[in-house]
């Protein structure tokens, strides 16, 4: 690589980084937390978990229990109602003003067999919610999104021109070597190269899903417009269908389940929701192997008759955004995969950290005389082989 | 740390290792997608593993490897 490439490749990596240390650093932090969401829950008591009864104990109506759960606010709508992964003693009712989507939502957990109120858990407050709102959209909403995915494909250049710039700076060096008895600078690059090189593959996979999942409410749109529109073209001009218009949702649910044979219920968009049609009662299904498990199929079920209106088949868009969340959160492999994702966020945050520390330190190690003339980059061994420290620098330094 | 001529400077020396760990990453991080805590999940946690394995050796030692 000759010394016009390598500047050129470490300006894009210098300002790509730089844009977006600040943010990458609060999103890994911010993340850290994250992973242990569920643990954190149970420590602090606001995981709900259904009482143990028998195998086999009836449930009651699906119908009783959202009457219950609106008993608690009977100025609202219910948006979704949905039931934990490996949990079916319990439904979560999400309760909003309007159908439409909001941040003012009430949640109702009941007992799926007693009928009783479990807990009215507040998604909506706490560490862990500050934490969730930082990481996800820094408070603002779809902008806020958008602006971290953004970010996340800045780090991605960033990731790409580490990667070229790697071999420039290693050419002299052993895999993993870290010079420390040397200045601290010269630690620090090393240990930047080092932790970047190695986590490259895990950081680009992490902070690509991470961008895609920030795309996740504009997808859905599309898909509405997409795949949606055609099959509501016979309920056209007709407005959302009113609540005592529907029709049994628990006979919905029955007519969905037995149009998926082997498929679980994973949750209910009710109409005129995002997930949902203003004439529809949709109900996620997912598969039970493990990889489909992650997918969603979704079944329209008409809200006036309750009959299946139709069960398109999800969008790649969708499946790819579907797969790219466990990729994103690391909950897909137990406790052991959750701490190697904690330990390569503290890796990455070091990266972050030492990109940051080795740009305000920039000056401090140009030698006197690439000062006054930069050196050409070492586009040939020979040039650098008699310097105690093979860098690159020169090229670097008069970049940065 | 005298020695700084390699007289193989090829691209697997440079290049060998990063393309390894990263083989592993990879392959750790699809594994786990196919497994409900099975194989799929302990072969995520081993070539997961390394790479932070390798993280903390070379990060964190001491002594300078040569």
């Amino acid at each position: 690589m000759n010394t016009r490439k390598i500047k050129t490749w470490a300006w894009v990596h210098k300002w790509s980084s730089l844009v977006c240390t600040v943010f990458m650093l609060l999103l890994c932090i911010t993340g850290l937390p994250l992973i242990f969401h569920h643990e954190i829950g149970h420590l602090l008591g606001t995981e709900v978990e259904a009482p143990k009864m028998p195998a086999g104990t009836p449930h009651i109506s699906l119908d009783r229990v959202l009457d219950i759960a609106k008993a608690q606010h009977p100025d609202r709508v219910v948006q979704f109602a949905s039931q934990p992964e490996d949990d079916d003693g319990l439904w979560f009712v999400t309760l909003t003003p309007t159908p439409a989507p909001t941040d003012d939502f009430k949640s109702v957990a009941v007992d799926s067999r007693t009928g009783q109120i479990l807990a009215q858990p507040k998604f909506d407050e706490g560490f862990m919610y500050v934490m969730f709102k930082l990481h996800v959209d820094l408070f603002a909403g779809l902008p806020g999104k958008l602006f971290l995915g953004f970010m996340g494909l800045l780090l991605l250049v960033a990731v790409v021109s580490g990667v070229v710039l790697y071999s420039p700076f290693m050419r002299k060096l052993d895999f993993g070597t870290v010079r420390r008895e040397k200045r601290p600078r010269l630690k620090w690059l090393d240990l930047h190269n080092l932790l970047g090189i190695v986590t490259l593959v895990w950081v680009f996979v992490v902070g690509a899903t991470g961008m895609i999942n920030t795309w996740a409410d504009l997808l859905i749109k599309y898909w509405q417009y997409d795949q949606l529109s055609a099959l509501l073209t016979p309920y056209k001009n007709e407005p959302v269908v009113a609540v005592s218009e529907r029709g049994s949702v628990q006979r919905s649910m029955e007519a969905a389940l037995q149009h998926s044979p082997g498929m679980k219920l994973s949750f209910i968009a009710f109409p005129g929701t995002s997930f949902s049609s203003p004439h529809h009662t949709t109900f996620f299904v997912r598969g039970s192997e493990p990889f489909t498990s992650k997918l969603f199929q979704p079944v329209l079920v008409d809200a006036k008759t309750t009959e299946v209106t139709a069960s398109p088949k999800l969008p790649w868009y969708l499946t790819a955004l579907l797969v790219s969340q466990p990729l994103h959160f690391g909950d897909y492999g137990g406790m052991p995969m959750q701490i190697i994702w904690a330990l390569l966020d503290i890796a990455t945050i070091i990266v972050l950290g030492s990109g940051l520390y080795l740009w305000l330190k920039r000056g401090n190690t140009v030698p006197a005389a690439s000062k006054v003339k930069p050196k050409p980059a070492a586009h040939e061994p020979a040039e650098i082989s008699g310097s105690p420290q093979p860098e690159p620098a020169p090229a670097m330094k008069v970049q940065a | 740390m005298k020695d700084q001529h390699h007289p193989h400077q090829g691209f697997w020396r440079m290049w060998g290792w990063p393309i390894v760990l990263g083989l592993l990453t990879t392959f750790g991080l699809i594994s786990a997608l196919f497994s409900d805590g099975g194989l799929g999940d302990i072969l995520a946690w081993i070539t997961l593993g390394i790479p932070v394995v390798v993280c903390v050796w070379f990060g964190w030692r001491k002594a300078p490897a040569r």
